[in-house]
């Protein structure tokens, strides 16, 4: 194995996935830079949320899967046997297609990770209020809900429904956050908000997005990973990959011939 | 212009028709209902009243009350609730939440499917070896009660999982995500979300046990035992006692000379404690529902 570099908060090496017989990932292997915005673009079925699932292992509660390779996220091999998979989904975050807030208040979601990972008496008043305020303002909401934290959350709007679902992961101090097609269920101005805020959280987060809109891969990420058929086709700067893609394959995918 | 064509008449005929055949389909099964209950009440009238409920039977159980056998069906559904219950919707939550995809687990649902659908009769004779003779109950609630409750608990199950099946994975891949174990899933979202429908279900069964006359009868419920009106401590777990659906059996076809109205007051009493335990599901469900709201 080759030393980390501390440039990469994620190395992947030869990573394979299986489902059942299936082979969904080949041989993938790519290095994610860190506090930057990577994103992950190519047709449906390529394996891009699968990649992503891969990050804090929850691909194995969706079925039958077997892995082969390494990932190595803070210098460790999260595919060893040691790896608690709590810890790790606490280091490595993930915000979904559809915003899904718990049906409870505004104030549980985003303490809900630290009842989870911390006992009873431990947690102070104080410590969550302080929680809930630093995440709800890291994701630019407390102005509008500071006087409804007891409100449920699923009555917000999608908008702020998917900011509370980035805000959720925040208080257990994620490195890696991930983010599968963040925006899809957002209208315009929901999505230009949300892509706001993941610039604005690139800084202290590395953040990983897949995303069916390329025109939002190219605004929002400084890298990009193309897909095809499991594999890694081409990862490089993302002007690099729009203005002058190395492979064919990449070409006629961002040109719209095919997915 | 847009006039109705020869078809389009036809559809339409054709389209009433359906209505009409689906609409009396309907009927067909509402209106037995309400003349069974009509008829029911009609004939009960003479004798229907709370002391009915609350008296006990005099002169050979030709006339008097109900409380002995009332008051042994409450008994018996407690203790068979409380049994099957707590195994059945733990068991639910195993099935439905960890169980691995494997042949063991298909082969339980498989059993649990086909546990539902065996005869009460059969459930009887079982219980009469099992609780009665081998483990040394004798007849007694207690020897019912299990009875019953091997009885309606694949059905809690089946219930159970559905309810369970019913919450979003959207909220166990919120709590997945933040790292939850699965039980921390279980507990935190996925039972206060599915309560009411697990209660439901626990509910309806309750209702089924009510009603049956076979478990019971040879494994815990006697003819005729002598207990005072309205006396709540009547029947202790080691006790046989009398329960509504046998007394209804016994008075009608074994004992004769009983006045007509006595049986079907019996009849609307158990149907009546049916429909309240219904109600108070349907209530209970609606509560919830208005508080665990997505």
């Amino acid at each position: 194995m080759s030393e980390p570099d501390p440039n990469y908060s994620v190395n992947v090496r030869d990573f394979s996935l299986w489902y059942g017989d299936f082979q969904a990932l080949k041989n993938v292997s790519l290095n994610l830079r860190d506090g930057i915005i990577t994103s992950l673009i190519g047709p449906s079925g390529c394996g891009k949320t699968t990649l992503l699932r891969s990050f804090n292992r929850i691909n194995e509660r969706y079925g039958n899967v077997t892995t082969s390779g390494e990932i190595t996220i803070l210098e460790k091999n999260i595919l060893d046997a040691d790896v608690s998979l709590p810890e790790l989904r606490k280091s490595v975050g993930m915000v979904f297609q559809r915003p899904n807030p718990l049906p409870v208040s505004i104030y549980e979601n985003i303490i809900f990770g630290l009842r989870i990972h911390s006992d009873r008496k431990d947690l102070r008043r104080s410590e969550m209020d302080e929680a809930v305020e630093t995440a709800l303002r890291q994701v630019r909401l407390w102005d509008d809900l500071k006087d409804k934290l007891k409100n449920r959350a699923t009555s917000l709007q999608l908008e702020q429904q998917q900011k509370l679902c980035i805000a959720r992961l925040l208080p257990l101090k994620p490195r890696i956050i991930l983010m599968d097609e963040p925006c899809s269920a957002l209208d315009v101005d929901g999505t230009r908000a949300v892509e706001e805020l993941m610039v604005s959280l690139a800084d202290d987060y590395t953040i990983l997005i897949v995303t069916h809109n390329m025109a939002q891969a190219r605004r929002v990420s400084q890298e990009c990973i193309f897909m095809l058929l499991g594999e890694i086709i081409e990862h490089d700067r993302t002007e690099q990959i729009f203005l002058s893609p190395r492979n064919q394959k990449t070409t006629e995918y961002i040109e719209g011939r095919y997915g | 212009m847009f006039q109705e064509t020869q078809h389009v008449k036809r559809k339409k005929r054709a389209e009433r028709t359906a209505q009409g055949v689906f609409l009396g389909m309907t009927l067909c099964m509402v209106l037995p209902l309400i003349a069974v209950v009509g008829f029911l009440i009609y004939k009960a009238s003479p004798v229907l009243s709370i002391d009915f409920i609350m008296d006990a039977p005099e002169r050979g159980m030709r006339a008097g009350g109900i409380w002995p056998a009332f008051w042994g069906t409450v008994c018996l559904v407690f203790f068979s609730v409380i049994i099957a219950a707590p195994v059945g919707v733990l068991a639910a939550v195993y099935l439905h939440e960890y169980a691995p995809e494997n042949w063991f687990t298909r082969m339980v649902n498989l059993a649990v499917f086909n546990l539902a659908g065996v005869p009460s009769i059969v459930h009887a004779l079982f219980g009469l070896g099992a609780f009665v003779l081998f483990a040394g109950l004798g007849k007694s609630i207690l020897a019912a009660s299990l009875t019953l409750a091997i009885m309606t608990f694949p059905v809690i199950i089946e219930s159970t999982k559905e309810s369970l099946a019913a919450v979003p994975r959207s909220f166990r891949e919120a709590c997945w995500n933040v790292g939850a174990t699965r039980w921390q899933t279980i507990r935190g979202v996925v039972l206060p979300n599915s309560t009411s429908g697990i209660l439901t279900g626990i509910i309806l069964e309750v209702c089924r046990a009510a009603g049956e006359t076979a478990p019971i009868m040879f494994t815990g419920a006697v003819f005729f035992k002598a207990v005072q009106g309205g006396d709540v401590f009547a029947y202790g777990p080691m006790d046989q006692c009398m329960a509504l659906s046998m007394h209804l059996h016994t008075i009608s076809t074994q004992v004769p000379g009983v006045p007509e109205a006595i049986p079907f007051a019996t009849a609307v009493v158990l149907l009546g404690t049916v429909l309240v335990v219904n109600a108070t599901a349907i209530v209970l469900r609606v509560i919830i529902r208005t508080r665990k709201k997505w």
